[in-house]
C-alpha cells in the first residue's frame, strides 16, 4: 500500500522561508500568487491492505518524528 | 564531579566541550556514542554538544532526539542528573520533549556566525551560580535554526517560572524587539526544565574559556557545574 505524508507548518507559524519564495516567484513575475508556505511530503510504503491500520501507523509515525506538532501540522493520503 | 558527552554523528563541538569541563573539574569526561543503551554509572552531568547531527535531516535535532542513548538521558534526568544541551544539543534536547518549544530557521534566514551579548536571567540553578543576576556576558553564536518558538501559554509559564536562563541583548544588558538575532520570541537564548535540572542554549560558553580566544565569560557556567 503507498501512502504519501504531508507535514505543514501551523497557520499561525511565521514561515520565513515560504515568504523567500514567495518573494523569488513575485521577482519572477510569476503573478497572482497571494501567499506561499513551505511543507514537505513523505511518500510511504507500508505492509497489508487495511487502510484503518495504515492510517494509525501512519499516525504513530507522524506523532512520534515527522511532525513537530509544536509547530507542525499533519495530513495522511492513502492510495 | 563525573560528566559524560555525548557524541552523535555530525556533532563537532564535543573537543571544546570536553576541554571546556576539563579546565573547570580537572576531571576527563566520558565519551559515549549515540548507539549505547546505558550511561556510565554515578555521572553528574551529561552533556549534548553542538554539531549538525545527522546533516539537520528532517528537523535539526529531529533524528538525534530519538537515538537508543536518549532514553538514558531522560531518566538521567528523571533522577535529578544534570544535562546540558548547547546548540544543537538544545534542538536534540527540545525535539526529545526534556525542553518545552522548538528551534525554528532564524527569521531572517541567514545563518548568524558572532559574539553575542547575553544577559544571565536566573544565576540561581546549578548552571548559572558563578554569574551575577543580571550580568551580561559576550559568548559566541553559530547557528541557523536558533529561533526559540514555543506556544503563548508555554512562553508565559517559562517567564513567569524564572526558566529562561539567558536573554540576548546589546553590549549594555538592554532587550529589544531588535536584540534576538534570530527572531526567538521574548529573546529567549537559554532555557530550564521545570525541575532546574536541564540547560539548553544557543550560544557556546564553551568556546569562551580562554583569554587567547576571545575571553573567559563561558568559564563561570562550567564552574558552576564544578562547584
Amino acid at each position: 500500500m503507498k501512502a504519501r505524508v504531508i507535514v505543514t507548518l501551523k497557520p499561525s507559524v511565521l514561515d520565513p522561508q515560504g515568504k523567500a519564495i514567495e518573494g523569488a516567484l513575485k521577482g519572477l513575475a510569476v503573478n497572482g500568487l497571494t501567499s506561499v508556505r513551505q511543507g514537505k511530503v513523505f511518500d510511504i510504503e507500508l505492509d497489508g491492505e487495511d487502510h484503518a491500520t495504515a492510517r494509525n501507523k501512519l499516525g504513530e509515525a507522524c506523532e512520534r518524528l515527522l511532525a513537530n506538532t509544536i509547530v507542525e501540522t499533519y495530513a495522511i493520503e492513502i492510495a | 564531579m563525573r560528566a559524560a558527552i555525548i557524541v552523535f554523528p555530525g556533532i563537532n563541538r564535543e573537543g571544546d566541550i570536553g576541554r571546556a569541563l576539563r579546565q573547570a573539574t580537572g576531571a576527563e569526561p566520558a565519551t559515549v556514542w549515540h548507539a549505547e543503551h546505558e550511561l556510565p554509572p554515578g555521572l553528574d552531568l551529561v552533556v549534548l554538544p553542538g554539531g549538525f547531527s545527522y546533516g539537520d535531516y528532517l528537523r535539526c535535532g529531529a533524528i538525534a532526539a530519538r537515538a537508543p542513548i536518549m532514553r538514558a538521558v531522560g531518566d538521567h534526568a528523571a533522577r535529578g542528573g544534570l544535562v546540558l544541551g548547547v546548540c544543537n544539543g538544545f534542538q536534540i534536547l527540545c525535539e526529545a520533549g526534556l525542553l518545552p518549544g522548538v528551534l525554528m530557521r532564524n527569521s531572517q534566514l541567514r545563518f548568524v556566525c558572532k559574539m553575542q551579548h547575553v544577559r544571565v536571567e536566573n544565576a540561581q540553578t546549578p548552571f548559572t551560580r558563578r554569574y551575577a543576576p543580571g550580568q551580561v556576558v559576550k559568548f559566541a553564536i553559530a547557528h541557523g535554526e536558533g529561533n526559540f518558538v514555543a506556544d503563548d501559554d508555554t512562553i508565559r509559564r517559562i517567564e513567569a517560572e524564572g526558566r529562561v536562563a539567558f536573554r540576548y541583548c546589546d553590549a549594555e544588558g538592554r532587550v529589544g524587539d531588535d536584540s534576538s538575532p534570530n527572531g526567538a520570541i521574548n529573546s529567549i537564548a537559554g532555557v530550564f526544565n521545570d525541575r532546574f535540572n536541564v540547560l539548553g542554549l544557543m550560544p557556546h560558553p564553551e568556546n569562551l574559556i580562554d583569554p587567547l580566544v576571545g575571553g573567559t565569560d563561558g568559564r563561570a557556567l562550567f564552574a558552576s557545574l564544578a562547584a
